[in-house]
């Protein structure tokens, strides 16, 4: 974990309402394993205080990559800059996916750019394996090219068909799981909105697999101090089986079976 | 060539190397920031708030940010007292910088409870009494915003602790030099102040709370002036020290608060931000010093010029 300032490359649109932000951060890039993010502090406005945590899409030498959608006045303002510009980086922070057990068949499933927290674990994995992912329209399925090039499958779901089969993303999931599987084992990783999560999640408890879902959570420090990102997990030892844990230090990335959650979720 | 300025604080029998804390609940137990902050360098480590049992807090969403503010409702989730002492302590007795213990109770005995174990606990400091925070109710209201439950809470960790205590008042009461009176006529050894300002936040398309316990307090530069004004009606009411909070970020907020009347600050929500803040506020004042020919931190405390009596306008 280091403090660094580091300093924008280059800031460039990707499909749709999605960039991407490559900076040079010496200190930190080389430390980031995947599933890992960073809190990055904002250029403006000034009454944005807050860092926002941000997945790392990719990491190259120094280079260090973001994907993000300007969403929020944060992540508004990030659309500004450009090369030189300073960024304060804090990280990198969390404890990242594990890497796949050799006998599984690594299998990854992500919601809109939930994909950007899985191309480094993609590229850490020694064998191709199959990524799954979902999003509402065509310009939401991102960084495809990119887990093609690593020799990895590709399965798409949109919801409005516009590109891949229409549904959600468990559509081609299930029918991977049920058709070509075989008697081969997956072991799933998965990024993207709650409900995705849980679904991935029951999958794997119901197959007698392991599911690593990397949960979202807004944040405050980015480092366990302020109790903000709090995530519900299972603890036999708490009263009622359960205890909160930190997704920005125990997480982000929870086993299936520990994450209790709440209806709705 | 100037002398190396003073910048030692006094809070009761504790004397600290410079006057700028991290405040209660921005800076954990003190592991969490070890990598990032030279915690030999902070004049105090002011712990996240302590109660006799574990406790869990709130559900989420804990935070929301706001313009040049965060609000929180964290809850007051801890290891408890057993827990602390257990967990963090080792740590804490390992750096040697003052340990100040934030301590809060349900009911007043509670208080008392944790004051005594606490006081005979070794590498704990002084004892920081909040009574103000948002999220702890006696009834429908905080402790520290009736002078009656104020008042009981301030004696009777006095009565079980002998280790400098020091009630954290809220920002919240119309007359904050009557709390500030109120501490030093029950034996306090120092005033803290502000807690954070209760607040709330609405999602207008959902028409739902931001906040899962609906209502928080607000940190942050927001606050910062409101603090100040705070700072300075309750510094001027008594003897004992001030300890100010509240928006620091830079240098120039703390010294405002030594102008109108601390003794020493913290630093809160600003370390989530840039966690080496408090070292810069370190830096700032003893160069503001330099710059103005002061000798020591004293000199600057409550050295605010003012042409005519407060009134307000
Ligand atoms: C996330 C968070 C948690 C806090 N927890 C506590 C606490 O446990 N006890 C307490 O007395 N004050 C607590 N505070 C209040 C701070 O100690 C401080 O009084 C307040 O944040 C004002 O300073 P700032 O504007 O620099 O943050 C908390 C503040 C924040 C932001
Ligand atoms: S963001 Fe502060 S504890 Fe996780």
């Amino acid at each position: 974990m280091r403090l660094e300032n580091s300093t924008v490359i280059e800031q460039f649109a990707d499909q749709g309402d999605y960039r991407r932000l490559v900076l040079h951060a010496p200190a930190i890039a080389p430390e980031v394993r995947p599933g890992q993010f960073v809190h990055m502090r904002l250029p403006a406005p000034a009454d944005a205080i807050l860092r926002r945590p941000f997945s790392v899409f990719r990491t190259h030498a120094d280079m260090l990559e973001i994907l993000y959608k300007p969403l929020g006045r944060g992540t508004r303002a990030m659309q500004r800059l450009s090369r030189g510009d300073a960024v304060g980086l804090l990280g990198p922070l969390g404890n990242g996916f594990p890497m796949p057990s050799p006998v599984t068949v690594p299998a990854l499933v992500a919601g809109g750019y939930g994909m950007a927290a899985l191309y480094l674990l993609a590229r850490a994995v020694r064998r191709a394996g199959i990524v799954f992912v979902g999003g509402a329209t065509a310009s939401d399925i991102l960084c495809v090219p990119e887990f093609k090039a690593l020799g990895w499958e590709v399965r798409i779901a949109t919801e409005d068909g516009s590109l891949g089969v229409r549904g959600l993303v468990t559509a081609p999931l299930d029918a991977w799981l049920a058709a070509d599987l075989g008697d081969r084992r997956p072991e799933l990783f998965a990024c993207g909105p709650n409900p995705m999560l849980r679904a991935v999640g029951d999958r794997a408890i119901a197959g007698g697999w392991r599911a690593w879902l990397s949960v979202d959570r807004s944040m405050g420090c980015g480092v366990g101090a302020c109790l903000t990102c709090v995530q519900k997990v299972r603890d036999p030892a708490a009263p009622d089986g359960w205890t909160w844990a930190r997704v920005c230090r125990e997480g982000p990335v929870f086993e299936c079976r520990d994450i209790v959650w709440e209806d709705g979720e | 060539m100037t002398p190396t300025p003073d910048l030692s604080a006094r809070i009761g029998s504790l004397s600290l190397r410079n006057p700028v804390m991290v405040a209660s609940g921005t800076f954990g137990y003190g592991p969490e920031y070890a990598e990032l902050v030279d915690l030999e360098r902070l004049g105090a480590i002011v712990v996240k708030g302590i109660c006799l049992e574990p406790t869990r807090g709130n559900p989420p969403p804990r935070t929301v940010e706001t313009p040049s503010g965060l609000i929180n409702a964290i809850g007051l989730p801890g290891p408890g007292l057993e827990g602390f002492v257990r967990e963090y302590l080792p740590f804490l007795r390992s750096v040697p910088t003052p340990v100040i213990v934030n301590i809060w109770g349900r009911t007043v005995e509670e208080y008392g409870e944790v004051a005594a174990r606490l006081d005979a606990t070794d590498g704990v400091h002084a004892l920081e009494i909040n009574v103000s925070c948002p999220n702890i109710r006696e009834g429908s209201h905080a402790f520290g915003v009736r002078l009656d439950s104020f008042r009981r809470v301030v004696e009777t960790v006095r009565a079980r602790a002998s280790k400098p205590i020091i009630p954290k008042l809220a920002p919240n009461v119309s007359d904050i030099a009557a709390f500030a009176r109120a501490a030093e006529e029950c034996g306090a050894d120092a005033i803290s102040l502000i807690n954070s300002v209760p607040a709330m936040a609405v999602d207008i398309e959902t028409r739902r709370p931001k906040l899962a316990n609906v209502i928080g307090g607000l940190t942050g530069p927001a606050i910062h002036p409101i603090a100040v004004k705070l700072v300075w009606e309750a510094a001027g009411a008594v003897r004992i020290p001030t300890i100010a909070m509240g928006g620091i970020v830079s240098p120039a907020d703390a010294i405002e608060f030594l102008i109108v009347g601390a003794a020493a600050v913290a630093v809160g929500t600003a370390t989530f931000v840039e966690p080496r803040t408090a070292h810069a506020v370190v830096d700032g004042i003893r160069e503001y010093l330099v710059r103005h020919g002061l000798r020591s931190v004293a000199e600057l405390t409550g050295s605010l010029r003012t042409g005519r009596d407060p009134c307000g306008g």
